[in-house]
């Protein structure tokens, strides 16, 4: 698997932490094996919307990538009620079903961004740069305002 | 069973595996299907509802699905593991969310469920309308049966008969 520059916490320079929400094994292996190449730590999988909402209280990670069509609860219902409870959380939803209407939906209920299945490396790593720079801009600003 | 509701499957089948593979694919056989499905190898079912309604199905013998998990996890994996039906079910659930994602920007609103591995060895008989269209994907890693039975939801099929005139 191709190689890329980590990715790190701005604020501690620590591996960025993820919880992969997907109701199939292999896709969760795949993503973690993806993850681990940009430098960062899973912390935690889950298969459903269900489980996804409780690991996230338990272990909150700094990025969620979520699946959208899963058993008990699907994804963009599970994306929203963590964004409710935690609003910085950032959900990256990665689906094949990747639709406009779908897209909107989980956007307008908190998801950060939407990769589409199957998952390229190269595209995903650009979107967890970029979900991360709001981490970033909030450090610059912390740094320049003090 | 009209083409403008396969057509997108077959594409989906054709860019995922390429993609997957890295390597070309092509259609060796394309039949409908009248008698009940027979199980080949190792076999993810996923059903829709809603302006489409049916079922496809994804199968490929043990040796196919083994070296194609296997390629895609980047590690060899023994043809046992469930990995593999998990590969296949993974599998199923791209093509099919890539296809459903093109008829839906068509104008179909359906609901695509959580694929489910088949153990069974034959599956129900397909009726007149929702006839099974079954193709042979040839791919560098082995073959890959794609069985098609999908219908218009009757209120869907009459507003599409009338706007045919």
């Amino acid at each position: 698997m191709e190689k890329f520059a980590p990715v790190k916490r701005s604020g501690d320079g620590q591996p960025v932490r993820y919880l992969i929400v997907d109701d199939s094994v292999f896709a969760r292996k795949n993503l973690a094996q993806m993850v681990e190449t940009f430098g960062g730590q899973v912390v935690g999988e889950a298969a459903d919307g269900v489980t996804a909402i409780s690991e996230y209280e338990r272990l909150t990670p700094d990025i969620v990538l979520m699946d959208i069509t899963m058993p008990q609860m699907e994804g963009i219902e599970a994306a929203e009620k963590i964004v409710r409870n935690y609003p910085g959380a950032r959900i990256v939803m990665v689906s094949s079903v990747g639709y406009q209407e779908n897209i909107v939906a989980a956007l307008q209920r908190g998801a950060r961004h939407f990769v589409q299945k199957p998952v390229k490396a190269e595209v995903l790593y650009e979107v967890i740069k970029y979900v991360m720079r709001d981490e970033q801009n909030a450090a610059q600003s912390a740094g320049a305002g003090a | 069973m009209r083409m403008e509701l396969i057509q997108p499957f077959i594409n989906s089948a054709d860019a995922v595996l390429a993609q997957g593979l890295e390597s070309p694919v092509s259609i060796e056989n394309l039949t409908m299907e009248e008698e009940a499905y027979r199980r080949q190898g190792i076999a993810a079912e996923v059903c829709l509802t809603g302006d489409i309604e049916g079922r496809i199905i994804f199968d490929l013998d043990q040796k196919a699905a083994t070296r194609f998990a296997s390629r895609l996890a980047g590690a060899e994996l023994p043809s046992t593991d469930g990995l593999v039906r998990e590969a296949v079910c993974e599998l199923a659930n791209q093509i099919i969310g890539n296809a459903v994602t093109v008829l839906n920007d068509q104008g179909f609103h359906f609901r695509v469920h959580p694929p489910t591995v088949l153990t069974a060895e034959r599956g129900s008989k397909s009726s007149e309308d929702t006839e099974a269209l079954v193709m042979c994907l040839s791919t560098a890693s082995g073959s890959v049966f794609m069985n098609v039975a999908l219908r218009y939801h009757p209120r869907r099929a009459m507003e599409h008969a009338a706007s045919a005139g």
